[in-house]
C-alpha cells in the first residue's frame, strides 16, 4: 500500500471513530491502534491478575466466613476480568503466551497500587473502598471506548465492580463502629492506602505522553488530573461518614471551584514503584511466576489428556 | 514441550426463550473443560441456562474487506420493506 493509500485509510478509520462507530477486530486499524490497544489491554489484564495477589493474601484469615466468602468471590472476579481482557486483547493477533511472557519479563506493566503489601484486615476494607473505587472512575468511561472487544469487556468488569467497592466499605464501616483499636486499624489503612490510590489514576496532565491520541480513540474520555479530583471529591464525603481522617493536612473545600484542594502528590514515589521498586514488586512477579511454572505440568497433563480422548474417539470411530 | 490449550468461543443462552449469544472466549484443553470454565468465568452470577462451546479455528469469518461485495447489494433494494408501499390513507390495519 502506497503512503498515500495509507493516510486516505487513516482519515477514514478517524472519521469511524469520530462518528462513534465501534471498531471490530478484523476491521483495518492503523498499525499504531493495535499496538497502542494490546499495550493498554494488556495491561489492564495483567492489573487485574497481579491484583488477586494482595488480597488472596487475606482469604485463609479473613474474620468471618461472611467476609470469607465475599473476599474469595471477589478475588475470583478478579480473575474473571484478567481472562475478559487477555481474550479482548487476543483478538488484535498477539497470543496469551506472549502476553503472560511480557507479564513475567517484566517488560508489560501492571497498575503501580499492587506493589503495596497488605499487612492487617483493615487493608481489604481499605482496598475495597480505594483501589476498587478510583478503578471504577478509571474504568465506568471505557464502556464507551472505540475498540468493540474491549468496550464489551468493560461493560462485564463494570457490572462486577460495584460489589466489590461496596463490600470493602461495608469492611471499613464495621471496623469504624468497633472497638478502638478496631477503628485504628481502618484510620491506619487508609493511611497507608490514601496516596497510592490517588497516584493509580496515573502521572498528572503534564506527564502524560498518550493523552491526546487516547482521547481520539476514546481510550480516555477524561484526563488523569479530572479523574483523580472526581476520585478525591466523592471519597472524601465517605471517609466523613467512616469518621476517618484522611492523611493530607492540605485538603480543604473549595467553595468557589466547588471541589476540594489537595496536598502535593510525591510522584518519586510513583515513579520508584512504577520502576519496580516498590514495597512488594518483587514478591509480586515470584508469586505470579511461580504460580505459571508450578502450573506448567497441570496444563501438560489436561493437554495430553485430551489429546489421548480425542484419539481414541477416532480409534473407535474407525 | 507444553503445547498451549487451543481457545474457545462461548456462546451463553441466557434465558429460555432467547438465543444464544456470543459471551467471548477463552482457553481450555478440550471441549469439557471449555464448557467448566466458560460456567466460572461467564456465568458466576446466574448470567445463564445454557452454554455452547466452539473451538476458534472452526470458525469461518467473512472479511470486513469484503463488506461491499457482500451487503451493499441489499442497499438499494428498498422494495424489500413494508414502508416502500404506497397504500390509500384510509386502509388500516397493513
Ligand atoms: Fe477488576
Ligand atoms: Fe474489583
Amino acid at each position: 500500500m502506497s503512503n498515500e493509500q495509507i493516510k486516505n485509510l487513516e482519515e477514514i478509520f478517524e472519521a469511524r471513530i469520530a462518528r462513534d462507530e465501534k471498531i471490530e477486530p478484523k476491521d483495518w486499524m492503523p498499525e499504531k491502534y493495535r499496538k497502542t490497544h494490546i499495550r493498554q489491554m494488556s495491561q489492564h489484564a495483567h492489573s487485574e491478575i497481579v491484583g488477586m495477589l494482595p488480597e488472596g493474601n487475606w482469604i485463609s484469615r479473613a474474620p468471618s466466613l461472611r467476609r470469607k466468602a465475599a473476599l474469595l468471590a471477589k478475588v475470583q472476579d478478579e480473575a474473571g476480568h484478567g481472562l475478559y481482557l487477555y481474550s479482548a486483547c487476543e483478538t488484535l493477533g498477539i497470543s496469551r503466551d506472549e502476553l503472560y511472557e511480557q507479564l513475567h519479563s517484566g517488560k508489560a506493566k501492571y497498575s503501580s497500587i499492587f506493589n503495596y503489601p497488605t499487612v492487617t484486615w483493615a487493608d481489604m476494607g481499605a482496598i475495597g473502598w480505594l483501589v476498587d473505587g478510583a478503578a471504577i472512575i478509571n474504568q465506568v468511561p471505557l464502556c464507551n471506548t472505540s475498540f468493540g472487544p474491549y468496550a464489551r469487556a468493560m461493560v462485564r468488569v463494570c457490572k462486577e465492580e460495584s460489589f466489590h467497592q461496596r463490600q470493602g466499605f461495608e469492611i471499613m464501616h464495621k471496623l469504624c463502629n468497633g472497638t478502638p483499636e478496631q477503628k485504628d486499624m481502618a484510620q491506619d489503612a487508609l493511611n497507608r492506602w490514601w496516596w497510592p490510590s490517588l497516584m493509580m489514576l496515573g502521572p498528572t496532565d503534564a506527564e502524560s505522553i498518550h493523552t491526546e491520541q487516547s482521547m481520539k480513540w476514546k481510550l480516555k474520555r477524561k484526563s488523569n488530573d479530572e479523574l483523580r479530583q472526581q476520585f478525591i471529591d466523592q471519597t472524601v464525603p465517605q471517609a466523613d461518614v467512616l469518621g476517618l481522617t484522611i492523611p493530607d493536612k492540605d485538603l480543604k473545600w473549595n467553595e468557589e471551584k466547588g471541589s476540594y484542594d489537595f496536598g502535593e502528590i510525591d510522584w518519586d514515589e510513583f515513579w520508584q514503584v512504577v520502576k519496580g521498586h516498590g514495597p512488594s514488586n518483587k514478591k509480586r512477579m515470584k508469586a505470579r511466576v511461580g504460580a505459571w511454572e508450578e502450573g506448567a505440568w497441570v496444563r501438560d497433563a489436561a493437554m495430553a489428556h485430551a489429546e489421548k480422548k480425542e484419539a481414541n474417539k477416532l480409534k473407535k470411530a474407525i | 514441550m507444553s503445547k498451549n490449550w487451543p481457545l474457545w468461543e462461548i456462546f451463553v443462552r441466557s434465558k429460555n426463550g432467547l438465543e444464544h449469544r456470543h459471551f467471548g472466549s477463552l482457553h481450555a484443553a478440550d471441549a469439557e473443560m471449555a464448557l467448566e470454565n466458560a460456567r466460572d468465568v461467564y456465568t458466576r452470577r446466574s448470567e445463564g441456562v445454557s452454554i455452547w462451546v466452539v473451538e476458534s479455528v472452526n470458525i469461518t469469518a467473512s472479511n470486513p474487506e469484503h463488506n461491499g461485495e457482500l451487503f451493499e447489494p441489499a442497499h438499494d433494494k428498498v422494495y424489500r420493506h413494508p414502508t416502500f408501499y404506497e397504500l390509500p390513507d384510509e386502509v388500516k390495519h397493513m
